[in-house]
């Protein structure tokens, strides 16, 4: 159960700064607009498992892996999503 | 907006025997959609555009050889959803309820009527968000079956999908297919025939929160009720476009504000709703791990890491570039001299006189000047689709997007510039890529500043005239240095007028990159071999017409008024040695003669024009666009009426940056016509890059005389 608490216990972050590799799993998308909507029509809405693979050569882009698939997005974009990181692991 | 037609769509079509069946076909980008529409149609299709926008509508005949006539097949637009406001989500939506027909908008012929059944790809490998699209179209009140692709990758990554199951959830057939090996095509068929005579599923069962329904259900009540208001209650509650009419308007926003007041994210919930639902349907219907392919990710660990990625992709970019120059040379030499020996031969089998000169020098030059560049679109369009039915162009956008974002494009503006090195005209086509007009547009503004293989000649010319064999420190070659130059000189105005444009007209915020990265697969033969030739045959047909009648224009104004004059009077005395001679105060300035006026008139229909009317000019013998060595000394050799030369080395570097910044090239023109369906962008595109190519001619020459040169 310890565990259990642990995860509880995570950080909000969002997902520009979650670090690559480090499991998280969306919180809400703050973002309005044509942006937001379109994140979501591709299935980062809340609750949905996501983890970032890597940046790109200068930093930004970033490609995030989410429902199974690869997606890219800006930075800025990053930053309208809220995640809790899933343990330490 | 379309007329909304909310009685007609309820009802299900019974097929009748004889008309065919309209399908209309779904999916998201990468879901191997057209993989399946190359299947079902084979050669049967037609691509055109819709009426009135740039999105491509292609349409084939799905015949199944069993005596019933062929199904009419459209390839709708690759979609994520039906909900958002580019020009593709709402033609999809147009067309699947019918509104884009005869029957709805009455744009004629050419539009669509309802499709009797709508057909879903859905990735088998990627069921929850291929799943999203589905879900909408079921919200749409028509016949659906679901096309479960890339069944073969799932089997291989031990995925089991209950069929019963799914189909269960969603209230549709589900036909697993395998476009490639042409398994489960026949069923799909039987599927579709059936859906059109059961008509329309019970569609998607989620539900909204209690205060959301109720709006819901009243605006529904609004519009009529039934499935079709409902429909009409949750498009007009949350699209994004505002809805139609005043008073349904006024209640849609009085609506939107009771359900803001009570939460501030009201807008997602019919997005989190249908992904709850499609959780469901999965959880119920899915076994096995989805894991991306290994190989993808192997492969990406090269081919996206920061050092090694940018690096592979200029070695991908240069094997393209050497590989279509190197391969194109032959056939390109094998069609030149096609159409030589056949100007010879009309020449000689036809009397001499007014018609033989048209024929030749207009008809057989004209369209012998644009087939020539056939073999290089072949090649390049052979690339592309490539690198983008393999799935490395998503990449390629995502590891330069960071530099043309400086410039405030989006990275998929990479490639079609760099296409454009070898010839602005499928650099042009590859912009459909880019969904947001405005960047697209920008785009295509800059495209042809891109030193493309028609400028060469030129440069060729002028380099072998004057600064042939001449070194810089010893060992790099002038000439060389100043075709490096010259390119960079164009990239550079291309960077400054797209900051510009960005900045300006095309104002818009910094385009968004939300961008699938799909896994690799082998590039499809089928997909690839349409892609080349819809392509060629869009080039030869468009800019072919467009070339052909302005060669003909051409040589009509170098020939008349005829008079009895000597062969080189001949040429003052026409109508372009008139227009040279009158615009010679306007481009003297610039270091040219009346002579170099004509060339320049001539050479904006085609860059390359401008050596063979040179070669006339100077009455050297040289009618082909070849570099004769008589035509170089026939330059060097050339005089003003002072005794003076003509041609300096400056008046050659004037030359060419007029020709890298000016936009000669009727091609181009006719195809941005084609892509922006207007005149607005090629007249403004003309406009712009003549007057900076005059400009900078202008300060290359004069500043040139101050420093002392020529």
């Amino acid at each position: 159960m310890s565990d259990r608490a642990e995860r509880q216990a995570t950080d909000l972050l969002t997902l520009a700064r979650l670090p690559a590799g480090r499991q998280a799993r969306v919180v809400a998308v703050v973002g309005t607009g044509t942006i937001a909507r379109r994140l979501m029509e591709m299935g980062v809405v809340p609750g949905a498992p996501v983890r970032v693979i890597k940046a790109a050569p200068f930093g930004d882009p970033l490609e995030v892996r989410v429902r199974g698939y690869h997606l890219a997005l800006r930075r800025a974009e990053a930053e309208t999503i809220m995640v809790a990181a899933d343990g330490a692991g | 907006m379309a007329l909304r037609n909310r009685n007609s769509d309820e009802l299900p079509r019974a097929a009748e025997p004889k008309r065919p069946l309209v399908v209309a076909l779904a999916g998201n980008p990468n879901a191997g959609k057209t993989s399946l529409f190359n299947a079902l149609t084979g050669l049967r299709q037609k691509v055109a555009n819709y009426p009135g926008v740039t999105v491509e509508r292609k349409e084939g005949a799905w015949a199944l050889g069993d005596g019933a006539p062929p199904a009419r097949i459209i390839d709708l637009p690759g979609l994520y959803s039906l909900d958002a406001n580019s020009p593709d989500e709402q033609i999809a939506r147009e067309v699947i309820l019918g509104h884009g027909g005869p029957d709805g908008t009455g744009r004629g012929e050419a539009a669509t009527p309802a499709p009797d059944v709508v057909v879903v790809a859905v990735d088998a490998t990627n069921l929850e968000r291929n799943l999203y699209l589905a879900t909408q179209v079921l919200e749409l009140g028509r016949p659906v079956v679901v096309a479960l692709t890339m069944m073969d990758l799932a089997e291989r990554e031990r995925l089991e999908i209950d069929l019963p199951r799914l189909e269960q959830m969603l209230g549709a057939q589900v036909v697993p297919v395998v476009a490639k090996q042409r398994r489960g095509l026949e069923a799909l068929f039987r599927a579709v025939r059936e859906a059109a005579a059961e008509g329309a599923g019970p569609g998607a069962g989620w539900q909204l929160s209690g205060a959301a329904e109720r709006e819901v259900a009243r605006l529904s009540e609004a519009a009529g009720g039934g499935v079709a208001g409902r429909r009409e209650a949750i498009h007009d509650l949350y699209g994004e476009e505002a809805a139609g009419g005043e008073s349904r308007g006024r209640a849609v926003a009085e609506a939107r504000a009771r359900l803001a007041a009570a939460n501030e994210r009201w807008w997602q919930e019919p997005l989190l709703a249908r992904y709850e639902w499609i959780e469901r349907a999965v959880a119920a219907s899915l076994r096995g791990r989805k894991e991306r392919p290994r190989l993808t990710d192997r492969l990406d660990r090269w081919l996206t890491h920061r050092v090694s990625g940018p690096l592979i992709l200029v070695a991908i970019m240069l094997l393209v570039f050497h590989t279509i120059f190197t391969w194109a040379a032959v056939p390109m030499d094998l069609i030149d001299a096609g159409f030589g020996s056949a100007g010879e031969a009309a020449r000689r089998a036809l009397p001499e006189g007014l018609f033989s000169d048209l024929l030749v020098d207009g008809v057989i030059t004209g369209v012998g000047g644009v087939l020539v560049f056939l073999p290089q679109i072949l090649l390049l369009f052979f690339f592309i689709a490539i690198l983008e039915d393999s799935g490395y162009m998503a990449r390629a956008a995502f590891l330069m997007d960071r530099l043309m974002r400086g410039v405030g494009l989006h990275g998929k503006a990479f490639l079609p510039l760099l296409s454009s090195f070898a010839c602005a005209i499928p650099g042009i086509m590859a912009t459909r890529t880019i969904e947001n007009p405005k960047d697209r547009l920008a785009t295509i503004m800059i495209a042809p500043l891109m030193s493309c293989s028609a400028r060469l000649p030129v440069y060729t010319l002028m380099i072998a005239a004057f600064f042939a064999d001449r070194k810089v420190l010893g060992v790099l070659s002038l000439g060389a240095l100043l075709i490096l130059a010259m390119y960079l000189l164009g990239i550079a105005v291309a960077v400054a007028v797209a900051w510009l444009l960005k900045h300006t007209i095309l104002k818009a915020p910094t385009p968004p990159l939300v961008m699938e990265l799909p896994p690799y697969r082998l590039p499809n033969v089928l997909t690839v071999g349409h892609t080349m030739a819809t392509r060629a045959w869009l080039f030869v047909r468009r800019a072919g017409t467009v070339i052909l009648a302005i060669s003909i224009i051409l040589w009509a104004l170098v020939t008349f008024p005829r008079g009895g004059v000597a062969p080189g009077e001949q040429l003052r005395q026409s109508f372009a040695g008139r227009a040279g001679r009158l615009i010679e105060p306007a481009i003297a300035p610039l270091g040219f003669d009346w002579q170099m006026g004509v060339g320049l008139i001539a050479s904006f229909a085609a860059r390359e024009v401008l050596v063979a009317t040179l070669g006339i000019i100077y009455n050297a013998g040289a009618e082909k666009e070849t570099v004769s060595p008589s035509l170089i000394d026939a330059v060097r050799a050339a005089r003003r009426p002072d005794g003076g030369p003509a041609w300096t080395p400056l008046v050659a570097v004037s030359m060419m940056v007029f020709f890298v910044l000016a936009c000669q090239c009727m091609s181009t023109v006719a195809i941005v016509r084609r892509e922006t369906n207007s005149w607005r962008w090629p007249l403004f595109m003309v406009g712009y890059m003549t007057t900076l190519a005059y400009l900078a001619s202008l300060v290359t020459y004069q500043g040139g005389r101050l420093l002392g040169f020529g």
